[in-house]
């Protein structure tokens, strides 16, 4: 299923599809957040913002609105 | 003389890379800034084999060379600068095993402008703990460097990286990857246009975000030719650029690396369910907080009560051993007591940036920057915002240089205009003593009054800074980008050796910062006050034998009249005495006055500027406190310090803007006078009027 980063529920996975906006910090690509990389949600601030990411191993917190713009497909659980 | 050369180690955040400098330079280090700017500067000695010395800098942790704070644009501004006298001859790029594959895109990058480049796998000793197992001769090979694999914590492989170092001379510099195809025309023009330039150092020029480099820029900029590339175009490139750097390292890790999961043992997650919950995680933050206050105060008490006494005794010595004399008096009324007031409070200091050393290094504070966030984001904050409040109880000059890391600009200046409202340490020793003398010892549900007003006054600068900073949000009209980032770093037992020489360091540079100027003012005020201008000052035995000549007053009463009446018509009394009925209202006399005035220079001179007043001309040897309990009001009589006098005291101490050095930092991170003149101007004219209202309502 297609959908954002934003979406994703605690201790779901998924795959990282498109980072092509703009407005995604060049920081962000740099700590791993590329398409074909996959994210699981690790932890969730209350109202699910900021978002607690391991992306390929590495450990990040970002806010649900950046999250928003990261296309990403889940993967459906075993 | 022996051979010195350069080393630079760089390396992510988190990687450990300050304990491989400690471990490179033990003590053999010192910190500054760099010129112009307040990034600070860390360099050391190491010896390496064969008789080559190694002058180490630690460069400040970045994750890529595109900058985006001025920390990071120290990194490439060396590194980019072949005439630097540091430009290293060989750069360290030190990484956590757990983190392999981030880390490496730096080295890539680092690689890529073929400076010698050593590859430092830190944290070895984590290996086995989570089924990590490397294949160096392969990496080696592949990432054509040398690698040294350490760990810090179990203090091995320190020998076998100074081997490395020394050896720089075999380091190949070839570079990993080939940035040209990422776009071969744009690269080709390039390359026509300055056929003599490193083609990748031009590129970090023409992508760098911050101001560095500009004339750089521009003059690439002026060559008509190929200013083809708008802005989004730059940034698709460096995504490409990205990309194709994390093709290369994950090629290299396939072979060069296996996890095997079975084996990984992870607290991580376990610990995480707790510290970062919605509910437990508060609640943790909440009693952390509460464990440091309570610690600061309960525990250095004793030391603080011991120096103050110690510095009294000194003084009182120093009178009495030495013949009497201009200087004696200098040392005994002018520099011991205004020393005392500054080495009274190294005790808390260093407490506080132990605590804070400890959950920095933990890993613990970015889960604080993960909680708070959301909240913080209510009043214009960022969660990244709670670092500077938290440390702003040390120190807001460092709290200040530490909103770097906020990517918002607007989250950023608020920050910036907010922190000098928390309760610094300078404030302390004002509100101790003060505490001291106005607030009585009783107890309330086992906890005492005077504790409570202290956790009161912090509250009060915590929340002033939250409210402001809600206000300036609704007023500031800035439109910034709002974006955030934060790693998470594994949680770690902070190295006993990095907390100690951080607190050590830190006290060090406090202390003798502030101590310079307590020394001088303290000078200053001991000849104001020692000497002053006409009759009244110069003649003032004369005209108060006269004047008393009718009472039978004992000797002493006489010399103690004699004395006041000198302070008095002395310059400092002639000042004081002018700004008086300015401070009048807020019951404060004019001794008050001088030691606020001299405040504004820092306000831990608060305490060593009455020490230095009361003691000229008061030969009964007594700590501060006693001297300051004996002063009387002069207009209503009764004792000088009352409840309400105190109170105004403490709140103007917890709103002005009294510091110098914090200003100068705000301006030099907003880059404007318009923000520290801003401050000064409000929060002094806030504190004053609060001040004002308590006094009148409560005398």
């Amino acid at each position: 299923m297609k959908t954002t980063l934003a979406h994703l529920k605690r201790g779901e996975s998924a795959v990282i599809t498109d980072v092509s906006s703009s407005d995604i910090p060049l920081k962000l690509l740099e700590m791993g957040c590329l398409p074909g990389n996959t994210v699981v949600l690790v932890q969730v601030a209350p109202f699910q913002d900021p978002m607690y990411l391991n992306i390929n191993g590495s450990h990040l917190a970002i806010r649900k609105e950046t999250a928003s713009l990261i296309l990403i497909e889940k993967v459906a659980h075993e | 003389m022996s051979k010195q050369i350069n080393v630079a180690l760089i390396g992510n955040p988190n990687t450990g890379k300050t304990s491989v400098f400690n471990a490179l330079t033990g003590l053999n280090q010192k910190v500054g800034n760099y010129p112009g700017i307040t990034v600070e500067k860390k360099q050391g000695i190491c010896k390496l084999p064969r008789g080559v010395k190694a002058h180490i800098i630690d460069l400040p942790g970045t994750y890529s060379l595109n900058a985006s704070s001025l920390d990071e644009n120290v990194v490439i501004e060396l590194l980019l600068n072949k005439n630097d006298k540091d430009f290293p001859d060989i750069a360290v790029v030190v990484t956590d095993v757990e983190n392999l594959k981030r880390n490496l895109l730096l080295f890539t990058q680092i690689k890529d402008l073929e400076i010698p480049t050593i590859l430092v796998i830190n944290m070895a000793d984590r290996m086995l703990y989570k089924g990590i197992s490397l294949d160096i001769d392969y990496l080696e090979d592949k990432l054509n460097t040398k690698i040294a694999l350490i760990s810090t914590r179990k203090n091995e492989g320190i020998e076998n990286l100074k081997q490395l170092i020394s050896n720089y001379k075999e380091v190949s510099i070839e570079p990993c990857i080939d940035t040209t195809e990422i776009d071969k025309d744009y690269f080709e023009n390039l390359k026509n246009a300055f056929p003599n330039q490193l083609l990748y150092k031009l590129w970090l020029v023409i992508t760098q975000d911050v101001n560095f480099g500009k004339t750089d820029r521009n003059k690439i900029d002026a060559v008509a030719n190929f200013k083809t590339k708008t802005k989004a175009d730059l940034k698709r490139l460096q995504q490409k650029e990205t990309i194709k750097r994390y093709q290369f390292i994950n090629e290299a890790l396939d072979k060069g690396q296996t996890i095997d999961l079975s084996q990984a043992k992870d607290l991580r997650i376990k610990l995480d369910r707790i510290l970062t919950h919605k509910v437990w995680g508060y609640l943790i933050f909440g009693i952390i907080l509460l464990t440091i206050f309570q610690a600061i105060y309960d525990w250095s008490s004793i030391p603080m009560d011991f120096i103050d006494g110690l510095f009294a005794n000194l003084s009182e010595w120093t009178k009495n051993q030495l013949p009497s004399g201009a200087f004696t008096s200098l040392l005994s009324e002018g520099i011991i007591p205004g020393l005392g007031g500054i080495v009274i409070f190294i005790p808390q200091i260093a407490f506080l940036f132990l605590f804070i050393a400890v959950l920095e290094e933990s890993g613990y504070m970015s889960r604080v920057v993960f909680l708070m966030d959301r909240i913080m984001r209510r009043f214009g904050l960022s969660g990244k915002s709670v670092v500077p409040l938290i440390s702003g109880t040390a120190c807001a000059i460092p709290a200040i240089m530490a909103t770097r890391n906020i990517e918002s600009w607007k989250e950023r200046l608020i920050t910036i205009l907010v922190t000098p409202f928390t309760t610094c340490s300078a404030r302390l020793p004002v509100y101790l003593i003060i505490i001291a003398l106005v607030i009585p010892e009783g107890r309330i549900f086992g906890l005492g009054y005077q504790a409570l007003t202290l956790m009161l006054l912090y509250l009060i600068g915590f929340g002033t800074a939250i409210l402001s900073a809600y206000i300036l949000n609704k007023i500031l009209k800035i439109r910034s980008k709002t974006f955030f980032v934060v790693e998470m770093p594994n949680y770690k037992l902070p190295l006993f050796k990095n907390v100690v020489l951080t607190v050590i360091e830190k006290t060090k540079s406090f202390v003798f910062g502030a101590g310079k100027i307590i020394l001088a003012i303290s000078i200053i005020l001991w000849f104001l006050a020692s000497y002053g201008p006409g009759e009244q000052f110069n003649n003032a035995d004369e005209i108060i034998k006269t004047e008393y000549a009718s009472q039978n007053l004992t000797d002493d009463d006489l010399q103690q009249k004699i004395a006041s009446h000198k302070l008095e018509h002395s310059f400092i009394g002639i000042t004081g005495r002018a700004i008086e009925p300015a401070i009048r209202p807020l019951g404060y006399d004019w001794k008050i006055g001088i030691a606020i005035v001299s405040s504004f220079a820092a306000r831990e001179v608060f305490v060593g500027t009455l020490a230095t007043i009361y003691s000229v001309g008061n030969d009964d040897e007594a700590t501060i406190k006693n001297r300051m309990a004996a002063e009387v009001n002069p207009v209503l009589g009764g004792p000088l310090f009352t409840f309400a006098s105190g109170i105004s005291l403490m709140l103007f101490y917890a709103f002005a803007m009294q510091c110098m050095s914090t200003l100068a930092i705000v301006k030099k991170e907003t880059n404007s006078w318009k923000w520290p003149i801003l401050q000064l101007v409000i929060m002094s004219a806030f504190a004053y009027i609060v001040a004002l209202i308590a006094f009148q309502l409560l005398k």
